[in-house]
């Protein structure tokens, strides 16, 4: 359960959103609203830790994020507007990385299959360069598939995909969500996802 | 689902980047060849006295190892920090300090090890004796490692920042001097006949020293940055 409180935040001298609360608690998922530079990633990156909020407290199972530090990033998985995959390696060597960094192996038959369910059949082995912006995205977008973080914290996941690539995400979430998983994203593109209620979270 | 222990995160950090630096070996040679131009230009513009060579060898090496040193730093967290995966770093639930020193240690064995292999051949020019082109390549192996360990710091000092390149040598050649006179300090007591224990003795301490706050200091300086 994700309980944020009175949470204030501003960037420079210009006071992005303050006096925010809500609670997300498993299953449920939040999609974060607002124009541009409202301070929706600045919400989402707040909420990952990277910006120090100005007042206010985000507390993670009761327990306040920034003491609980590594056991915290243990059950979160972010996805900004980078990729965070190096176009010198291949799609397999990308995720197997970023698993690293998180934490945890993936076997290459594990990478394999979770590559192909991404649409990246025959791709595993080339390098990243050379793939399309959108297929790039998908690599990034492996990454929910092995990862089994608890709270997914998505910018504006759906960038630069096709039709097919955003229903298999509304399919991914969706199973998250099932599995008592929670997901808090921006977007400017349509997204449902079945059988779930939808909370809307405005910022102006 | 196998979790990583915390080697076994520092090990795929090291690999990582070993990795990458196999991809685009430029960047490697650019280091190795910038110090091998810059020492070789001394014999040439300095004229063959070979006493004169002799003296100023060490003094010359250390002061180019410094130097070349300072052209890979800016490259140690900068391709990491444009495509987001330092990002990825700071919400590693290991230690930040641990995956900092991974990188550390890539990086010496990309930009310092390589100077440190190729020192003796260097030294050749310069008429050194044996004795004291083993010297240079002991205290380059205490020394070369403290560079990047304390370029580490001024790297993610400056990160994201135009002009950090100059911004990271003004931070950190000052920082550097210390083991410049003691690296400079062990080849010439050789080269006089005295012992180099105390130098490198010093080096040593400054090594572990280094060893073990910079990647603290490095990680908390990253978060600063990344705000």
């Amino acid at each position: 359960m994700l309980e944020v409180g009175n949470l204030a935040c501003s960037r420079g001298d210009h006071r992005l959103f303050s006096g925010l609360s809500f609670t997300l608690h498993p299953g449920q998922i939040m999609q974060v609203q607002g124009a541009n530079g409202s301070g929706k990633t600045s919400l989402l990156r707040t909420l990952c830790g990277f910006i120090q909020p100005d007042e206010g407290q985000i507390l993670w199972r009761g327990k306040r994020v920034r003491d609980l530090g590594e056991d915290y990033f243990a059950e979160l998985l972010y996805l900004g507007h980078l990729n965070a995959i190096k176009d010198e390696l291949s799609a397999l060597e990308n995720l197997q990385m970023s698993a690293g960094l998180a934490g945890y192996t993936v076997s290459e038959q594990q990478a394999i299959t979770v590559l192909r369910r991404m649409g990246l059949q025959r791709r595993e082995h080339l390098p990243v360069r050379v793939l399309s912006q959108g297929q790039r995205r998908r690599v990034a977008l492996a990454r929910l598939l092995t990862s089994d973080a608890h709270l997914w914290i998505l910018d504006e996941p759906l960038t630069a995909l096709d039709v097919g690539a955003v229903g298999l995400m509304q399919e991914l979430i969706g199973e998250h969500l099932s599995n008592g998983g929670m997901t808090i994203f921006t977007t400017h593109q349509p997204l449902q996802v079945a059988g779930v209620q939808m909370r809307q979270l405005a910022l102006s | 689902m196998n979790k990583l222990s915390l080697f076994g995160l520092l090990g795929l950090v090291i690999r990582r980047d070993l990795l990458l630096a196999m991809r685009r070996r430029a960047d490697v040679l650019t280091t190795l060849i910038f110090f091998v131009m810059v020492v070789s230009l001394f014999p040439l513009g300095v004229g063959p006295e070979a006493e004169m060579l002799r003296k100023m060898a060490s003094g010359v090496v250390w002061v180019a190892a410094l130097l070349s040193s300072m052209l890979s730093l800016p490259r140690m967290f900068s391709a990491d920090y444009l495509d987001g995966t330092l990002e990825q770093m700071l919400l590693a639930p290991q230690s930040l300090t641990a995956l900092v020193l991974g990188k550390i240690v890539a990086h010496w064995m990309l930009s310092g090890l390589p100077l440190v292999l190729i020192a003796p051949v260097l030294g050749l020019q310069f008429d050194m004796s044996l004795q004291a082109l083993w010297m240079l390549v002991v205290a380059l192996l205490l020394g070369t490692p403290i560079l990047s360990m304390i370029g580490a710091i001024g790297a993610a000092l400056t990160l994201g920042l135009r002009g950090g390149g100059v911004l990271v040598s003004l931070l950190v050649l000052p920082l550097c001097i210390p083991v410049l006179i003691f690296g400079a300090g062990a080849v010439d007591a050789v080269n006089s006949g005295m012992s180099a224990v105390s130098n490198l003795s010093l080096l040593g301490a400054f090594m572990l020293f280094a060893l073990v706050f910079t990647p603290f200091v490095a990680a908390q300086a990253l978060r600063i940055s990344m705000e």
